[in-house]
């Protein structure tokens, strides 16, 4: 396999870019690997480079039900950042950002890593206060943020909406200047195509659909294309991670809710930041096309569609207005959902389940994309091990039993407000 | 677009409504000690992928609370009952 090299890339123009070969190679399932990593999204295919990279695992299985991108790892609004203040997220999150800033040499593709500044708007003192303390936490554990006060929001942002009259006005803002956003699809296409490069053979169109366990232990899956055996077996299915759980009498602290994303037409550089409105559930960025990217809450109830519904698309065009009134006039061009795994505390699950040698990564409600270097590497650490890593010990299955959640909103019990 | 036959107002517009989750999931007895049963009841979910039957309060109309049932992959609405009159049932057992 070629590495992406500007000399490669100078031959190949030459020859018209005709001759570049598979990113990764397209195979049929063997009867047996060591590892089987159920689900192609960011999080299996990750896992399974790390497993190849880091342990020496090299005889693994991807396995995805339909086409690599074609998950939530393709449909985010691709925000990256590492501000979060609770145990141990806070230490997690930061090792992922460090895995972004190396990941495009480390994996050869540019996954565009764009690390514009990430900014939460504060809307009263109190909020700014709040700030201030997730600033301090973060700035002890070594991660950059900075408070900018009313003044220096304004002049860095000055298209906000600050009128008298305004809903929302502005008291200023976090910021952590290393978040940012990146190339999606790059992100699931590279991390593919490294595992390819180091042996991993990565199975399209391949649905799991039971599994073979013996004496409490797992021996492998019966799949779209037959039975695989496999000593140790790795779930990744973010939204469908219940229905996977269910064959295996896995009770699961997760729901399955319905995010939707949209992209307006494009315009000339507007937004240089990725921009959260404090009052309520919005962020924004805009692309290298152009197009502004907009985010918002989670439908609010339980869905395996991969679209939404109105009152979001309303919600989410409002509080765009509120930010900034010059946006009102853009049209939206498109808009999609993804199936989100909302967890019952806010937080993930990278674990060892009740069956032996079987793994469970899931939960990831709106933090999956950031997370996704850190996810691979530490669950390819716990299937390598059969233990967790340090930084994922918290992410045990078993907390809720417990009670020891990481509620880093501090909501309660209930997915639909994570 | 969701819409609810709500028994007192008749078909009305997600918009009015307000959700509350699986309707599936039975609070134990207060007087409940053990700790699985408590666990069951707060974190435990089975994410139904079909028809599933959950509450939703008519909060911007008659605020009943109604069991309705929904199918989470298509968000078709099939039928809608009174909540009170589910949890009568559950309390006669
Ligand atoms: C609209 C939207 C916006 C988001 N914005 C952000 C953001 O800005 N920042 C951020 O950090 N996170 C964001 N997220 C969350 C993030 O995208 C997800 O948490 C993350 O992508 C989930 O992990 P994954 O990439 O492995 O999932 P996926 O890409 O969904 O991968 C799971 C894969 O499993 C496959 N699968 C399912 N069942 C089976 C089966 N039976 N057999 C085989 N394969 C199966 C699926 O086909 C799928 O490809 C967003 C999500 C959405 C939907
Ligand atoms: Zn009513």
């Amino acid at each position: 396999m070629q590495a992406y090299s500007a000399w490669n890339l100078f031959t190949h123009a030459l020859r018209g870019h005709k001759q570049w070969p598979e990113a990764w190679r397209k195979r049929a399932p063997k009867s047996g690997y060591d590892a089987i990593i159920v689900g192609g999204g960011g999080h299996g295919l990750a896992t399974a480079y790390y497993l190849a990279r880091n342990h020496g695992i090299r005889n693994v299985a991807v396995l995805e039900k339909g086409w690599i991108g074609g998950g939530n790892v393709g449909r985010n609004t691709t925000i990256v950042r590492s501000n979060y203040m609770i145990g141990g997220n806070t230490p997690f999150y930061e090792w992922s950002m460090k895995l972004w800033e190396g990941l495009a040499h480390d994996l050869n593709f540019n996954v565009m890593l764009s690390q514009r500044g990430h900014m939460i708007l504060a809307h009263s003192a109190d909020q700014l206060h709040a700030f201030t303390r997730k600033a301090n936490t973060m700035r002890a554990h070594g991660i950059d943020a900075e408070i900018l006060d009313r003044d220096a929001l304004l002049r860095e942002v000055p298209y906000l909406n600050d009128a008298p009259d305004a809903r929302f006005r502005f008291h200023g803002a976090i910021v952590q200047r290393r978040g940012g956003t990146a190339r999606h699809d790059a992100v699931a296409w590279g991390y593919a195509r490294a595992a390819d490069r180091l042996g991993v053979e990565i199975i399209e169109n391949c649905a799991v659909e039971d599994f073979i366990v013996e004496g409490g232990r797992i021996k492998g899956v019966e799949t779209s294309q037959g039975t695989i055996r496999a000593e140790r077996v790795g779930l990744a299915v973010a939204g469908h991670s219940s229905e996977l759980g269910r064959k295996l009498d896995l009770e699961l602290p997760i729901e399955s809710h319905v995010l939707q994303a949209f992209v307006t037409e494009p315009v000339k550089p507007l937004v240089d930041h990725v921009i959260a409105f404090g009052a309520e559930l919005f962020y924004l960025s805009q692309s290298d096309k152009g197009g502004l990217v907009f985010g918002g809450s989670i439908d609010g109830y339980n869905s395996y569609a991969a679209r939404g519904n109105l009152p979001i698309v309303h919600n989410v065009a409002e509080l765009a207005c509120a930010v900034a009134p010059c946006f009102s006039r853009l049209r939206l061009l498109r808009h999609w959902g993804g199936v989100m795994d909302m967890s019952m505390d806010g937080s993930p699950i990278i674990s060892k389940t009740p069956i032996d040698n079987l793994y469970f990564n899931g939960g990831w409600n709106y933090l999956g994309f950031k997370a996704t270097p850190a996810s691979g590497w530490t669950f390819a650490h716990t299937i390598a091990n059969d233990a967790p890593h340090e930084l994922n010990a918290c992410y045990s299955l078993d907390r809720f039993r417990h009670g020891v959640q990481l509620d880093e909103e501090g909501t309660g019990p209930f997915p639909r407000l994570h | 677009m969701l819409r609810i036959n709500c028994p007192f107002c008749g078909l009305r517009d997600h918009h009015e409504f307000t959700y509350g989750g699986d309707a599936t999931v039975e609070r134990p007895a207060l007087s409940e000690r053990s700790m699985e049963a408590w666990y069951q009841y707060v974190f435990v979910r089975t994410n139904p992928a079909g028809w599933m039957q959950e509450y939703w309060q008519h909060t911007g109309g008659c605020r009943a609370w109604l069991v309705v049932e929904r199918n989470t992959r298509t968000h078709e609405i099939g039928a809608t009952h009174l909540a009170r009159d589910r949890i009568t049932e559950v309390d006669r057992g």
